[in-house]
């Protein structure tokens, strides 16, 4: 069974004190993001109920606001996700190919992983970066005017840190 | 005019040297020698109203705000933004973040908020750092924390990163999401003006809105009131995307033609290619298309400018509305059964399901759509697609039930056609758009 490391505590207790003295409760979405950060980039029924356990709280309320979230994800993911927006104003500029670009090149469908786990495909709803389309979301950031050849650049430079990390 | 973007692009305004140099913060020193109502009644003088969709006047809003003996209240900031086709308020924050802590510590002044959240939608992570990196600096500098310059204000600014729901840009959705909740919309009434957050009276408003009332401030609200035209008062941003030159995000006043914005090099520069303008969405996802020929001129011939008025004239047969300022532009090469289909699965995707019309009808809505937009589609389709927008919108507990049936009624309503040309060619539908046909603009088909 995983915790919070130090630091992640005094994370977590930075994010409790912003709300009035009972209220704990209302850190759950951030503290989620915590744990899903701190447990490799999913939410386990057992981190779930720790981050319940933490705050005080019903592990049902803590399961029923992942569910309702779309960036909390309940299953493994790849080392990288990435989140290619498909709404309206980033299909005007080519996001379905992109897409069929990325299935091809990584050899999955949009909700599937990569057999060395290294690459989440996930298709998202409108990100607000319309403006800068085709887009996706790459860890905290997002990447902006996607061509294939960018698509590629990426692939490279994920495979480059994972060899880096090792 | 420019009065929020002027100096978002000057070097390392982001630091808070830079941006107090440049003038930032003299807001708040003079909101602080005014009293909480004389602020509230110079936003209700600038005829501000909420840049997040509704248009409702802030300064009527806060004057709702209710003020039982006892009860702490709350400034909520509105930082969700997740219309597609807006992104205004990322770029506000992420270039010029200073001016909206600036516009919350005199919000908060103004309403008696001692502790006022940003809730932020999940996927604007880097931008969070950004806010908080803000949030020190003024902290630092005696613009936060307690009694700021001396005056016996109290106050502290928290983010709230939200996890990926449209609904929860919804007031009262973002209310039960800060509180840890799912994004289920509340009824209303209560209002939250009078039980919001933690059942304590709050006022939940856009990051424009919010960053306007500095200049407000600043130049008074009469001065204010003078820019643009009518009851579109001040300067709007409006991020524009789809099929043009020059996509991006611009502060206009309200008083310029959508043609200029479209076609002149100041903003958008034209539709991209060499291609024709086919259709808009000139305020996020959620209001009708128009044809150009509808888009550049009123039902009644006359020129159509950037504002509510403007833009809503001839209400929805023949007009659409200023929304969130999400400005989509369709090429004739874009095909609108496909548009309004990634549109339908988006609201099937973002509906939260507490109300049936609204649960069903957007899938039911989508399931037709692709079966339309695929070659699938019946003529009755068409028919049945209509009777189920109109079955959802009134019906629902929020407003995203009515935002899903307008896009859809609106595509049906104009560009029938299309529909049918999908039904009658099947084989065709994947590999050829309709075309530009007769709702094209004579500038449309000059250009
Ligand atoms: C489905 C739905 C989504 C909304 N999303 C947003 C949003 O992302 N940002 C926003 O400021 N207002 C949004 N609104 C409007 C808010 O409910 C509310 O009217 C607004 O935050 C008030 O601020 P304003 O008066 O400053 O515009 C949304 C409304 C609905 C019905
Ligand atoms: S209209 Fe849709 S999103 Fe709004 S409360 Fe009802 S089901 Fe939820
Ligand atoms: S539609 Fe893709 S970011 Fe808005």
């Amino acid at each position: 069974m995983s915790s919070f490391s130090q630091a992640q505590m005094i994370e977590f207790n930075r994010l409790v004190a912003r709300y009035p003295e009972g209220k704990q409760k209302s850190a759950l979405l951030p503290v989620l993001h915590l744990a899903q950060e701190s447990f490799g980039g999913w939410l386990s029924a057992e981190t779930m109920d720790y981050v319940a356990s933490l705050l005080g709280v019903e592990p049902i309320e803590v399961y029923e606001v992942a569910t309702f979230y779309s960036m909390y994800n309940l299953k493994p993911v790849g080392k990288y996700m990435f989140e290619v927006c498909q709404t309206g104003p980033c299909m005007l500029r080519g996001s379905d190919s992109i897409i069929a670009y990325i299935e091809e090149k990584l050899g999955i469908k949009p909700g599937e992983t990569t057999l060395d786990g290294m690459f989440t495909l996930k298709t998202v709803e409108c990100l607000g970066a319309c403006g800068y389309a085709p887009m996706m979301q790459l860890g905290k950031h997002y990447r902006e005017h996607l061509t294939s050849e960018k698509v590629d650049a990426i692939i490279e430079e994920c495979r480059k840190n994972a060899a880096m990390n090792n | 005019m420019k009065l929020l973007l002027e100096k978002a692009h000057i070097e390392n305004i982001r630091l808070y040297d830079v941006y107090r140099r440049e003038g930032g913060y003299r807001s708040v020193e003079k909101a602080l020698k005014m009293t909480p109502d004389e602020i509230v009644d110079q936003v209700k003088r600038s005829g501000l109203r909420g840049r997040g969709g509704a248009g409702f006047p802030t300064g009527m809003k806060w004057s709702f705000i209710a003020k039982p003996e006892g009860v702490p209240r709350h400034l909520v900031c509105n930082a969700d933004e997740s219309e597609p086709g807006t992104f205004k308020d990322r770029y506000l924050m992420e270039f010029i973040p200073h001016l909206l802590i600036e516009g919350l510590i005199v919000s908060s002044f103004a309403l008696g908020s001692n502790v006022t959240y940003i809730y932020i939608r999940g996927e604007y992570a880097w931008i969070v750092d950004i806010l908080e990196q803000a949030i020190i600096e003024a902290k630092n500098n005696g613009w936060l924390g307690k009694n700021i310059q001396g005056t016996g204000f109290d106050c502290e600014i928290y983010v709230q990163r939200g996890a990926g729901a449209y609904i929860c840009g919804e007031e009262t959705a973002l209310i039960e999401s800060l509180e840890g909740k799912r994004g289920n919309p509340r009824i209303k009434p209560p209002f939250p003006a009078v039980k919001g957050v933690w059942d304590r009276p709050t006022v939940v408003n856009n990051v424009e809105t919010l960053a306007a009332v500095v200049p407000i401030i600043n130049m008074g609200g009469d001065e204010y009131a003078k820019i643009g035209v009518g009851k579109s008062t001040g300067t709007k941003l409006i991020s524009a995307c789809g099929n043009l030159n020059k996509p991006g995000v611009y502060e206009i006043d309200m008083t310029i033609s959508v043609e200029e914005f479209i076609y002149s090099d100041k903003y958008c520069g034209g539709i991209a290619n060499g291609r024709k303008l086919k259709a808009c969405i000139p305020g996020g996802s959620s209001v009708p298309i128009l044809p150009a020929n509808l888009l550049l001129k009123t039902a009644k011939g006359e020129t159509r400018y950037m504002n509510y008025e403007s833009l809503s004239d001839g209400g929805f047969a023949t007009g659409s509305m200023m929304g969130s300022g999400g400005f989509i532009v369709l090429d004739e090469d874009q095909c609108v059964v496909r548009h309004t289909l990634t549109l339908a699965r988006f609201y099937r995707h973002e509906s939260c399901g507490q109300c049936s019309p609204c649960r069903e009808g957007t899938g039911w809505m989508e399931k037709i759509l692709k079966n339309i937009e695929y070659g699938k589609g019946k003529m009755s389709d068409i028919d049945l697609l209509w009777d189920i927008q109109s079955r959802i919108e009134g019906n629902t507990i929020c407003p995203l039930g009515d935002a899903a049936a307008w896009p859809v009624a609106a595509a049906i309503r104009h560009f029938r056609d299309e529909f049918e040309w999908h039904v009658f060619n099947p084989d065709e539908c994947l590999k050829r758009n309709y075309g530009l046909a007769h709702y094209a603009d004579e500038r449309a088909l000059a250009v």
